[in-house]
């Protein structure tokens, strides 16, 4: 099982990140995850949700352009340095990072890393064999 | 198939002896019955015994837009009033509408024009005409209803609009031809993408195109799109509605219906006839008119004349398909711009829809700045910011070497340009000059 992201392409125009918002409510879907890239003229919205497939047709309805993307979700310790420790592993392993965020999920004392990798395979890999917790599903 | 072949195909001489013969007439009537024509040939000095050859239509007046609405609404009416029995005009939305009155004698014209513009696309009274361009004041409904009457196929009057009824009128009557604007067609396939219907597999076959500038580009959009043969028509409200001119099979510029509509081509800053082959401004003389004849009218269409033979046998002057108008043309920082010539552009990048909006705008440095917002197609969307700058950047580099301007593109989401079911607005200009 991996995380199944969504992203959105949104273009830069006032109101329109609250209609994402309000379609996804709309459908009664919760969010898991949530963060946004942004340049001078567009964003891209990226979500982690509980019911992908209300979600996406939640927004095709609205009209919005998506896209599904595997990413790797982590769940380390919530104390100084264990963020650290897992980018430590990925930098000795080569494998890049293209992004990541934090997820709204969590267990007490334990936080969720959303991690979108350059060699998604190889980096799961990496992540199983050194025995780090992976979130398989929200 | 060539509707009049005795018209079409006739010899140059001869053609050339019943234009000069016409003209004459049109002259001497316009001289007679409109005061306004009179006038402007009073102050030229030029009476319709002055007129020798067809070289000597230069020494008739021009006619512009601004004449025609200086005489709104009868004003350049040549016979009398109780002999109009249709009335159409442009849509006027800069300034008072530019009105055609029809006498039964112009109905049988254009009737005529339609028939021979609607069998160059391959029309054929076994055809059924789906004609999607708006019924009313508009020319282009009413111009396709009546050819394809003539040439006795089924016509379905659906004007313009109502995408979903079209679709379904298209799929349940088997139309085979389809008679709209180029972007309304353009944007009833991409509907017809979002049904699944799959226009291919429809008996829809050929279809003519007009009332606005398109490119080749777009032709073989609509062409793969549809799976069909796709013409050009040109016309305008002035000289007949549609009719004026019309692609046939070879699909290598436009036939003039020139023993109709005389057409020649001028330098728009000077008003000096242009030798053929020469871009330029195109001129038209209706020599058969009764309504509202009209003598050098300046179309502000910018194209120019083949005059090399035609494979399809017809022997007519052709006019390149329209690079644009003399007052669509942008200058942007000293440059010539077409709307057309970014439309071609953006077909050559992989991901882009054929829907742009230009946007013109003087900064605060003084200086034109173009806006180019495309939309991205759903495949093409990236989930990293820089694969989306990466096509944001090659659209640029792509405008900067085939416009020779630079143009700052905004990528905005599908379907969010808007579409139109009639001409295309493509171009804003917030230039306060």
């Amino acid at each position: 099982m991996e995380i199944q992201q969504i992203s959105v392409f949104l273009e830069n125009n006032a109101g329109r990140l609250g209609e994402v918002t309000k379609a996804l409510a709309g459908a009664g879907v919760n969010l898991r995850a949530i963060s946004i890239a942004d340049t001078a003229d567009f964003g891209i919205l990226r979500l982690i949700v509980n019911d992908q497939e209300k979600a996406l047709a939640a927004l095709g309805g609205a009209g919005f352009t998506t896209r599904v993307t595997s990413v790797a979700a982590v769940e380390i310790e919530d104390k100084p340095g264990s963020l650290a420790e897992v980018m430590e592993l990925f930098r000795k392993s080569k494998v890049n990072i293209e992004y990541l965020y934090a997820s709204l999920e969590g267990t007490a004392g334990k936080a969720v890393v959303i991690f979108k990798l350059e060699d998604h395979d190889k980096g799961l890999k990496l992540i199983k064999e050194n025995g780090l917790s992976m979130i398989e599903s929200f | 198939m060539i509707f009049n072949p005795e018209y079409e195909c006739m010899g140059a001489a001869a053609r050339k002896q019943l234009q000069l013969a016409r003209l004459k007439n049109l002259a001497e009537t316009l001289y007679e019955k409109v005061p306004f024509y009179r006038n402007k040939m009073d102050e030229l000095g030029v009476k319709s015994r002055d007129i020798h050859t067809l070289a000597d239509i230069a020494k008739l007046p021009f006619t512009t837009k601004d004449d025609l609405r200086d005489n709104y609404p009868h004003g350049l009416l040549a016979c009398p009033k109780d002999r109009v029995v249709e009335v159409h005009m442009s849509s006027g939305t800069t300034g008072k509408p530019v009105v055609d009155e029809y006498s039964s004698g112009d109905i049988n014209i254009w009737r005529e024009a339609m028939a021979r513009t609607l069998a160059g696309g391959g029309c054929t009274r076994d055809d059924i005409v789906q004609n999607c361009y708006g019924y009313g004041l508009f020319t282009g409904g009413p111009g396709a209803h009546y050819g394809a009457m003539t040439i006795g196929a089924e016509v379905l009057p659906m004007s313009s609009g109502n995408t979903a009824r079209q679709l379904m009128v298209m799929q349940d009557f088997n139309s085979t031809m389809l008679t709209c604007t180029p972007s309304y067609a353009l944007y009833m396939a991409e509907e017809a993408e979002e049904a699944g219907i799959d226009l291919k597999k429809l008996p829809l076959c050929k279809g003519c195109f007009g009332a606005e500038p398109w490119s080749e580009n777009m032709r073989r959009e609509i062409e793969s799109r549809y799976g069909m043969k796709a013409y050009d028509i040109y016309g305008l409200t002035e000289i007949i509605g549609p009719g004026v001119s019309f692609e046939c099979e070879a699909q290598n510029g436009l036939h003039i219906n020139e023993d109709l509509f005389y057409p020649e081509i001028i330098d728009p800053e000077t008003g000096k006839v242009l030798p053929s082959g020469e871009k330029g401004e195109l001129v038209f003389t209706t020599l058969t008119k009764e309504g509202t004849p009209l003598i050098r009218y300046r179309t502000r269409d910018i194209t120019y004349f083949m005059d090399e033979p035609c494979s399809c046998g017809r022997t007519t002057i052709r006019m390149h398909r329209l690079f644009g108008r003399t007052d669509d043309m942008l200058i942007i920082r000293g440059v010539n711009v077409f709307p057309s010539q970014i439309e071609h552009a953006l077909f050559e990048i992989e991901g882009t829809e054929p829907q742009y909006l230009i946007v013109v705008d003087r900064g605060a440095t003084h200086l034109d700045e173009v806006e180019l917002h495309v939309e991205v197609k759903k495949d093409l969307f990236s989930d990293e910011t820089r694969g989306l700058e990466a096509l944001r950047e090659k659209i640029q580099n792509v405008m900067r070497s085939k416009l020779q301007i630079a143009v700052r593109v905004k990528l905005v989401e599908p379907k969010t340009i808007e579409r139109s079911i009639g001409k295309a607005k493509r171009v804003i200009d917030n230039r306060k000059i």
